[in-house]
């Protein structure tokens, strides 16, 4: 394989737990300043993907590089200045706030002996104001709804301020209206410095419509890359997913749009 | 600010103002409890009598009293209830669970084996027992990691292994009280109701050494802590070495339930109780060192009080006011953990 190109990539990956195994032997670019959005069914080891391009698992074999360096071998805060990740299901301390929750997102650029900086608290002002989430700043996580909780904890991602964010399903829980703002968001984060970003998603049309780069998984092997004009077919989407569609461009953005039939032998709906 | 400041003040986030004020009234509370605790007894002083006298004045014949008498067992009650409290703070930050703390998942039973083994083989100096006391509580503490580590050491599963660990310790306790000779056992099962009687300087020295090198590794060591309540994951995209920090934290933890037991016996309950009620005062995420701290030194110096004078001239050993209070506490934690669903 030859060296990669790409900040992040992944060479020769075997990645489990305990006796099962998710990925076996994956190569992977992730093409600086891009939009890559990973897609595909329950289980196929999206999250066990990203969560091993973090360096929060461990793989059996092969390695991730970054920078072009084994990520196993370089310092922890190092990494975590240059790669961030929000994970899918957070776990929040108890009795904390919204502003002491951002606030740890700036735990990498600290040093032992110095205090909190005029940089780290325009880092999390500005964190704060990008999700909107400014006037929550003093209230307790536990109180806040589903939709406030997740941006609350891309507020604390963007308080880190890595070149390379890593987010494993970022508009779960948000309300139309608020995926599409956080989509937006990430596509500005792009636009505005050269950042590289990696977004699991399940709404294929938010995929294919925001994604630079679109990566289908399916049991942890990748069937097919590229921009999602060029890649995105009926034949992939029944392929990944066992699902009949037909794939029409979207009338705003001329990506594809995906509209998928019954999984029924009859594909036309009976109400 | 200057007239340049946008609208809304930006404020520095990390302070928690009501963090301060509680520590700092845990502090004067503190002073306050070790005054009067200087005070009672068969002499009694006045507060003011025992602040000149700390001062270097005071009426003749206070400071024999004060300096030589109390002074050591005051301080020393301060010393155990902080360690028991840090260290219980630090392994509920851990665990993430009340229930995670050294007297409920075996280290403080441990660190009883430890001192029992002692008394039972070489009848037992104040010198061999510590040292049984602190091997005890380092070996559960291996044990239990190993029992516990299963790629990785995780709350709830420390809990389960620690209190499986902690009631066969007990067992183990109970064998070898039932084995030896009755006045080693006597002093056997005194010693476990955890006391300060008859405690002093030579106490209080080695005590403070290990402190000297513990509470520093623990301050350290909790800004980690913190990172590791937001989960494994988020913890190590934020940097942090996540089972390396673990290890070092759990043997703080272990270091301080060990020298707190070596010093006064398994003294029951403040490491379960005085982290959580400094907890509820603060508010705040987090080990909350300082005020769980204080809250342990407040917590056994007015415990030691009223164990000496509730029933004087007869003195009670200050683990059976722990254990009263402390027991009715954890009656109601396990009540209202079970209710929450969480234990
Ligand atoms: N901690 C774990 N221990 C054991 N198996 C796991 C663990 N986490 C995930 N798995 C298994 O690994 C496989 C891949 O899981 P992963 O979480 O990566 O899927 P995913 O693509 O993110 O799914 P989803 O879309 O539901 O989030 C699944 O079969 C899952 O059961
Ligand atoms: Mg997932």
């Amino acid at each position: 394989m030859p060296e990669p190109e790409n900040r992040l990539a992944a060479r020769g990956l075997t990645v489990g737990y305990d006796r099962r195994t998710v990925i076996e032997d994956l190569d992977l670019d992730i093409p600086d300043g891009s939009i890559t959005v990973i897609v595909g069914p329950n289980g196929c080891g999206k999250s066990t993907l990203l969560h091993t391009l973090a360096r929060v698992l461990k793989p059996r074999s092969g390695s991730v590089l970054l920078d072009g360096e084994d990520i196993a071998r370089l310092p922890s805060k190092e990494v975590a200045r240059r790669l961030g990740l929000l994970t899918q299901q957070p776990v929040t301390p108890d009795a904390i706030t919204v502003g002491d929750l951002v606030s740890r997102g700036r735990h990498p650029h600290r040093r032992l002996l110095r205090g909190w900086s005029a940089e780290d608290e325009e880092a999390v002002n500005r964190a704060l104001a990008a999700t909107d989430t400014e006037d929550l700043a003093d209230r307790a996580v536990d109180e806040l709804s589903g939709g406030q909780r997740q941006r609350v904890w891309l507020a604390m991602l963007l308080a880190q301020d890595t070149p390379i964010m890593l987010l494993d399903e970022p508009t779960t829980f948000l309300d139309i209206a608020h995926q599409i703002d956080m989509l937006d968001l990430c596509a500005t984060l792009h636009r505005d410095r050269t950042r590289t970003l990696v977004m699991v998603l399940h709404d294929l049309n938010h995929a294919c419509r925001y994604a630079t780069h679109l990566i289908a998984l399916k049991d942890g092997a990748v069937v097919a890359q590229g921009p999602p004009g060029e890649i995105v077919t009926p034949a992939l989407i029944e392929d990944v997913f066992g699902l009949p569609c037909q794939v029409i461009p979207d009338p705003v953005t001329a990506t594809p749009l995906i509209v998928p039939l019954s999984r029924s032998h009859d594909t036309t709906p009976t109400a | 600010m200057t007239a340049t400041a946008p609208p809304k003040a930006p404020r520095r986030r990390r302070i928690r103002p009501r963090g301060v004020t509680v520590t700092a009234a845990l502090a004067l509370l503190l002073g306050a409890v070790v005054v009067v605790a200087l005070g009672v007894g068969d002499y009694p002083l006045a507060p003011g009598d025992v602040v000149a006298t700390l001062l270097g004045g005071g009426p003749p014949g206070a400071e024999f009293i004060v300096m030589e008498l109390r002074l050591p067992r005051v301080l020393l009650g301060c010393a155990v209830g902080a360690a028991f409290a840090m260290s219980g703070a630090v392994f509920q930050s851990l665990t993430r669970n009340p229930l995670g703390s050294p007297d409920i998942i075996g280290f403080t039973v441990g660190s009883a084996s430890g001192g029992i083994a002692v008394i039972m083989v070489f009848g037992g100096g104040a010198a061999q027992i510590a040292t049984g006391a602190i091997g005890g509580g380092l070996l559960t503490g291996l044990a239990m990691y190993l029992l516990a580590y299963r790629g990785g050491v995780h709350g709830i599963r420390l809990v389960l292994v620690g209190i499986g660990i902690s009631a066969m310790l007990e067992a183990l306790n109970a064998f070898l009280l039932s084995r030896a000779e009755v006045n080693k056992a006597q002093s056997a099962s005194a010693w476990l109701v955890g006391s300060l009687n008859g405690r002093g300087w030579e106490h209080l020295r080695p005590l403070t050494a290990a402190l000297v090198v513990l509470v520093p590794c623990a301050a350290l060591l909790a800004r980690n802590l913190r990172m590791l309540e937001l989960g494994d994951t988020t913890a190590t995209a934020l940097g942090i070495p996540v089972e390396r920090s673990r290890l070092a934290l759990m043997t703080v933890g272990v270091g301080l339930t060990a020298v707190a037991t070596a010093t006064a016996g398994p003294v029951a309950f403040i490491a379960l109780a005085a982290p959580q009620l400094a907890k509820r005062l603060t508010r705040a995420p987090g080990p909350n060192l300082p005020a769980a701290a204080l809250m342990g030194a407040v917590l056994l110096s007015v415990s030691d009080v009223a164990a000496q004078r509730l029933l004087a001239p007869t003195q009670l050993p200050v683990g059976v006011m722990t254990g009263v209070v402390g027991g009715l506490y954890l009656g109601w934690l396990m009540l209202t953990e079970w209710r929450a669903g969480r234990a």
